[in-house]
């Protein structure tokens, strides 16, 4: 394999890495209000990734930078074509690192309660944007000639796309809900599963549409194997879930988000940026870094990437415990005179 | 404003205000480390209300770091996605080298040490501080290769057929001598920021206490402000060193940036350094006024010698119209570029003096409760801030009408040049830049304020009181307790 396409599968697998862990991070986030009633139960949502979820995150910044490292051109293109999507989630990621580690440093409710929002749009916006992203990605965009982005943000905003968004959503809050079930003990992990269960029918319904939309009318027939199974993922998370098998049910779901990489990604190739008009579509080809650059950053992430999932995989193995309410302490915060 | 003015006001706004917070978090993680080392080595509970006091202070300030830290790796592409077409070969490799070895593991060994508390064993929950520590320091020296490439691009050629520059040696990227004298000035600052910060607050809460006679605490601060001070001492040093090895590259890579630096406009022999310029210091070279100058000392920083010829911006611009083309202002902005690099080394020197002073009045042991002393400890905190935002916007307004500073040795990479003016991304419109801009600011606005109060209030708050070491018996119990029992409280969670 040519060491453009080598950079091409692992930027999807470092976008698998991120979408697999910082999923469930959104899905913990997204789910704020609905499973966590009280504060203790929301701080036990919290903890459950805190140790976690800024590690995830990383999979996005490397994704992002391997990006630029190994095709230029795509980095260039995407980020100024998808500028305000871009933008939203920025504000969003950024609003909701600050409110996990400052929501605890002030023991007031109204403070807690604007923290809580900021987690819960911060979660949300980026969640539906990827879907809506990845979902121009595969239909193809507005390019020139010089691979300049010539459509608006409105036309990204188109039916397929936001099917897009509402499917990454969907998984994510099952996946998140799936997370809960499995780390956590008593009301909150009787309640996850509870709504893992029905957001899982839900899913299978909108995200095998999804699939299939895509399958269809952009795809190529090998990725036909991701699409089932991808689907087959989502019919043994309905069956898991409602059986509360919650290990299973967490594979299922990754597995899920898994094949829907492989899909996106697959119906992509050999384009990096599908353009509406196939002559301007960036490719791994025509986007790509020079060979030299390609082998140096080919050692750079063969020696290291197995590092990071080693340590990582540590951190999830030491954090390994279900957590519940018993479990919190009292608010360690200070108080303000004025907030 | 057009888009390009736009987007170098963004780049300029996200990018001053995230330094605010990175020199801070790079050289407090290792001081938190060695506070943590001292109680490990020593068991003095000292060390860990120590740990635990700037402990919490680093972990607030190292999550806006992060948050504002986003968007700079994504701005690239989105405000300059001309300049990144023209760098990515070169430039993405040390931004994607950082993203794997420095922020995975600052960002994982963060969690367990914030989270490992009681959970892990006392030897490794102290290395996860240290690779935190290292981490930080070590993403530092990736993004300033990037920082450096641009300032003086070596390791890469331009290739005609794709219009852009090709890397053709990584060695040469990641040895680059800018890079080498850029990362040792940064990572000084960086501890400079830090001592100061660990210092100032020592200083006040040292003082607070010993008034109000509680003896004991006071020789907890101590401890701090001592360790801050001696950092800042060495720091300054460091500083000072690294910064005269650095004005020497300058003037060889980047003559134009040294002329303006002193707002030099015709060239010079034994070329002054002025303390103070009256006059407009507009790019044209009217009006331009040098006060109170140390003779020959612009000449010693450039050459290492006071006598030697200094060309002026006038010149200088005839020689690069000659190499790079007609048509195009190559002076930086004089009256930005002048102040910046005096404030720099005016705000810098003065907190590594500040330091020397402060060692040898703790000598005397007449400071520890002196009012003024504590006020002076709180007064000098924000200076080497100050020290670093201009330094950055010396470096950075300096290198303009440049993206990408043209490599002036012959020898050297040949084409590979860029004006600021052509990196900028031709699809996004003013209005969008506009947006995003406004949009920045006002977060980043409402972020300093929460973390500015955040970081007085628990400053204020003092180092807490804490509960004895259990035994070794006690604690094997404690850990077998854990085990079984999955309802013992986390200690330290959000």
């Amino acid at each position: 394999m040519e060491l453009a396409t080598v950079w091409f599968v692992l930027i999807a697998v470092l976008w698998t890495g991120y979408l697999l862990l910082e999923g469930f991070d959104f899905g913990v986030g997204m789910l704020l209000p609905v499973l966590g009633r009280k504060d203790r139960e929301r701080r036990v949502l919290i903890n459950s990734i805190g140790p976690v979820w800024d590690g995830n995150e990383v999979w996005l910044l490397t994704a992002g930078g391997a990006t630029f490292a190994a095709f230029p051109e795509w980095y260039a293109s995407m980020f100024s074509g998808f500028y305000l999507a871009l933008f939203l989630i920025l504000l969003a990621l950024i609003v909701r690192v600050v409110a996990f580690e400052w929501r605890g440093k002030i023991d007031d409710d109204r403070w807690r309660s604007w923290a809580d929002r900021a987690l819960i749009v911060g979660s949300w916006v980026p969640a539906v944007l990827w879907g809506v992203a990845f979902g121009n990605l595969v239909r193809g965009v507005h390019l020139d000639a010089d691979h300049q982005y010539v459509g608006t943000f409105w036309d990204l905003l188109n039916p397929f796309a936001l099917l897009g968004g509402a499917t990454t959503a969907l998984i994510f809050l099952t996946h998140g809900a799936v997370f809960l079930a499995l780390k956590t003990d008593g009301d909150v992990r009787r309640r996850a599963g509870d709504l893992a269960q029905r957001l899982a029918v839900v899913t299978l319904v909108v995200a095998g549409t999804f699939a299939v939309w895509a399958q269809v009318a952009y795809s190529v027939p090998w990725t036909w194997a991701a699409t089932a199974v991808a689907a087959l993922a989502l019919v043994a998370l309905v069956v898991t879930t409602r059986a509360r098998r919650e290990g299973r049910a967490f594979v299922a779901s990754a597995v899920a988000i898994v094949a829907a990489v492989v899909l996106i990604f697959g119906s992509m190739y050999p384009d990096v940026m599908p353009a509406i008009d196939p002559a301007n579509s960036l490719t791994v080809q025509n986007a790509s870094s020079t060979d030299y650059t390609l082998t140096i950053m080919t050692w750079v992430a063969v020696v290291l990437t197995p590092v990071v999932l080693l340590y990582q995989g540590w951190t999830y193995w030491v954090f390994r415990k279900r957590l519940t309410v018993e479990q919190i302490p009292a608010p360690t915060g200070l108080t303000f005179d004025r907030v | 404003m057009d888009a390009l003015d736009l987007a170098r006001w963004q780049f300029g706004i996200t990018t001053v205000y995230h330094f605010i917070f990175v020199p801070l978090t790079i050289g407090l993680a290792p001081l938190v480390a060695i506070m943590q080392t001292a109680w490990h080595r020593t068991g003095d509970e000292r060390w860990l209300r120590l740990t635990k006091f700037f402990g919490k202070l680093l972990l607030i300030n190292f999550a806006i770091g992060v948050a504002t830290g986003i968007v700079q790796e994504f701005q690239f592409g989105m405000n300059w996605s001309e300049y990144s077409r023209f760098v990515g070969d070169v430039f993405g490799a040390p931004l994607a080298m950082e993203a794997l070895a420095a922020f995975f593991v600052e960002s994982t060994f963060l969690g367990l040490w914030i989270f490992g508390w009681d959970k892990l064993p006392k030897r490794i929950h102290l290395a996860t501080i240290w690779a935190v520590a290292i981490a930080t320091n070590l993403s530092a020296y990736f993004i300033l290769a990037a920082n450096s490439w641009m300032q003086h691009p070596v390791g890469a050629i331009f290739n005609e057929e794709t219009g852009r520059a090709e890397m053709v040696d990584i060695g040469a990227v990641l040895s680059n001598v800018t890079l080498l004298a850029a990362f040792p000035h940064t990572i000084a600052a960086a501890f400079l920021t830090a001592g100061t910060f660990v210092a100032g607050i020592g200083a006040w809460w040292m003082v607070r206490s010993a008034r109000r006679g509680d003896e004991a605490t006071a020789q907890v601060y101590r401890r701090a402000v001592v360790l801050g001070t001696v950092t800042m001492l060495v720091s300054g040093v460091g500083v000072a060193a690294s910064g005269d090895w650095q004005a020497k590259l300058m003037f060889d890579q980047q003559p134009m940036k040294m002329a303006a630096a002193e707002a030099l406009c015709e060239g010079e022999t034994g070329a002054a350094f002025s303390i103070l310029t009256i006059g407009d210091l507009s790019n044209d070279c009217t009006g331009v006024r040098h006060v109170l100058t140390v003779p020959g000392l612009t000449s010693y920083l450039a050459t290492g010698d006071f006598s030697a010829y200094l060309p002026g911006v006038e010149e200088l611009q005839e020689r690069s119209e000659v190499l790079y083309g007609e048509g195009v202002d190559y002076v930086p902005n004089l009256a930005v570029t002048y102040w910046s690099f005096r404030l720099m080394i005016g705000l810098g020197l003065g907190s590594a003096a500040l330091a020397a002073a402060v060692l040898w009045l703790l000598r005397l042991r007449q400071v520890v409760d002196r009012t003024w002393f504590a006020r002076l400890g709180l007064l000098a905190i924000p200076t080497p801030f100050l020290a670093s935002s201009f330094g950055w916007i010396f470096t950075e307004m300096g290198r303009q009408p440049w993206v990408v500073v043209p490599n002036p040795n012959p020898s050297g990479v040949d084409g590979v040049w860029m004006l600021t003016a052509t990196g900028v991304s031709t699809s996004v419109s003013a209005g969008t830049v506009l947006a995003s801009m406004i949009g920045f600011t006002l977060l980043y606005a409402l972020l300093a304020v929460v973390w500015f109060r955040l970081m007085v209030r628990y400053a204020a708050e003092g180092v807490a009181e804490t509960e004895p070491d259990p035994s070794p018996e006690a604690r094997r119990a404690a850990a077998r307790d854990h085990d079984d029992d999955s309802s013992t409280p986390l200690s330290f969670a959000y």
